[in-house]
């Protein structure tokens, strides 16, 4: 189990390298002074190109964030393996359907 | 049986290396509280336009924004210390890493620095 | 001509899990070791401290402790590098049960080299002509790199994974066990990487590199460390191991 944690852990970065990338770009580009709602999501409704950037990037995220939860539950408290487990199993699939409704959201017609 | 309760200083924690690591999961638990804020806040846009706008709005205030550039501080240098991590677990071991972590907390300073001075 | 009114301040870990550091005022030496100092202590002032020495020149191991919050060997520790402003504390080494004073119980740290399967397997007897392995190849050159390890136990004090995980196996213990999946000779590597993917084992290191800078060898646990998680995890994926 814990040898499939860390491929996933790893893989999933992998994975978010260039996304990081990309978002900071987005964050620097959506940031200029008086860009509203409209101007996000004029550009980001009905596109497919951002609905799978940000699709990827929560199913990603979501499991690299419980993965790495976990490790520091099961390392800095008290919980033994199993239930800092759990504990970061609930965090992901909370990660997970906020951000699938998050893109949506923006994405949906 | 587990270890004495002896109260140590321990200077080896100095080290640019284990601050690295230090800093990248301290940045990873950071970043792991703010998610689900940032999808909430998305999430607004659902009702449309007006309730994002009116976040959007929100989050021009001073203070929200130096956050946001302590949200791109975290966001590279968690970046940067996966990689450090990512390298060191698959590619042949390389010196100069002490250096290198000393830049990357520069480059995430800067990365921060310069999000803020696009939007103050 | 050294001045030998000099007056070192040491303080020392007196008790068990639960003490206090004690002072003591041993006089200044040139070139004294942190292990002469303690040495003093018990011979001259308080003969019930107990400490753990044997080779004194650096080859053994034995006398690890915490000197001024860093794991070291006292018998190569020369205080005039450490004691910069006069002063010296003493404890023993940190992740493992103290018995008394400044020696700690050693036990735990070869439990987890015995965990980590760092015993080499012969794959053959006598009667088979001698393996032949080149000096430089690359595996018996990642053995080579790695095998001076004398068990002294400070790479084990240092990390702070140890600290933080009770089932790690520890850097020691995974070097030992990197340089036998690296020799040739060795039989038993499938039952070795299982036991170095189990949970606690390398995957668990998070490439603190305490042990790499610390190790008095000069050794690279975090390097040998990194090789095993990919041995690991390519065994994992075939299906030689499961976990």
């Amino acid at each position: 189990m814990n040898v499939q944690l860390y491929i996933w852990q790893r893989a999933t970065a992998v994975v978010m390298v260039p996304l990081v990338l990309g978002h900071i770009v987005v964050i620097f580009y959506a940031t200029r002074a008086g860009m509203s709602a409209a101007d996000i999501l004029s550009r980001t409704r009905g596109s497919i190109v951002w609905a799978a950037f940000y699709g990827i990037f929560v199913a990603a995220v979501a499991i690299h964030a419980a993965i790495g939860i976990r490790n520091v539950l099961h390392e800095w408290l008290p919980l033994g393996e199993r239930r800092a487990g759990r504990f970061a199993l609930v965090f992901g699939l909370l990660l997970a359907a906020l951000g699938a409704r998050a893109v949506a959201a923006v994405v949906l017609p | 049986m587990s270890a004495a309760h002896v109260p140590y200083q321990l200077r080896h924690r100095g080290s640019p290396l284990w601050l690295a690591a230090l800093v990248h999961r301290l940045s990873g638990v950071l970043l792991a509280i703010f998610l689900p804020l940032h999808f909430l806040a998305l999430g607004l846009a659902i009702d449309g336009e007006a309730k994002l706008d009116g976040f959007l709005r929100w989050s021009e205030q001073p203070l929200v924004k130096l956050a946001e550039g302590g949200l791109v501080f975290l966001l590279t240098v968690h970046l940067l210390g996966g990689l450090r991590i990512l390298v060191i677990e698959n590619f042949p071991w390389t010196g100069g890493q002490k250096q290198l972590a000393t830049l990357a907390a520069a480059v995430s300073l800067l990365a921060g620095l310069a999000f803020l001075a696009r939007v103050f | 001509m050294p001045d030998t009114s000099a007056q070192l301040s040491v303080s020392l870990w007196r008790g068990a899990r639960e003490g206090r550091y004690q002072t003591y005022m041993v006089p200044r030496r040139e070139s004294q070791t942190v292990l002469d100092v303690v040495t003093f202590v018990q011979r001259n002032i308080d003969p019930t401290l107990s400490y753990r020495f044997a080779c004194r020149v650096g080859v053994c191991g034995s006398c690890a402790m915490t000197v001024n919050g860093k794991p070291r060997w006292t018998c190569r520790t020369h205080v005039a590098k450490v004691a910069t402003r006069g002063r010296l504390q003493i404890a023993p080494l940190q992740n493992l049960p103290v018995i008394k004073d400044l020696t700690t119980d050693m036990a735990p740290f070869f439990a987890k080299w015995q965990q980590a399967r760092g015993v080499f397997a012969p794959s053959q007897t006598r009667h088979d002509a001698m393996a032949r392995i080149r000096p430089d190849s690359p595996a018996r050159s990642a053995v080579d790199a790695a095998i001076e390890c004398i068990n002294c136990g400070v790479c084990y004090a240092g990390c702070d994974t140890v600290r933080w995980n009770s089932d790690y196996l520890g850097p020691a213990a995974l070097t030992r066990a990197w340089t036998l999946v690296n020799d040739e000779r060795d039989g038993a590597n499938v039952a070795r990487l299982q036991a170095v993917a189990a949970s606690g084992g390398c995957h668990a290191c998070h490439s603190h590199q305490s042990c790499q800078e610390l190790c008095p060898q000069a050794l690279n646990p975090t390097a040998a460390i990194a090789g095993l998680k990919r041995r690991a995890t390519a065994a994992y994926l075939k299906g030689e191991i499961k976990t």
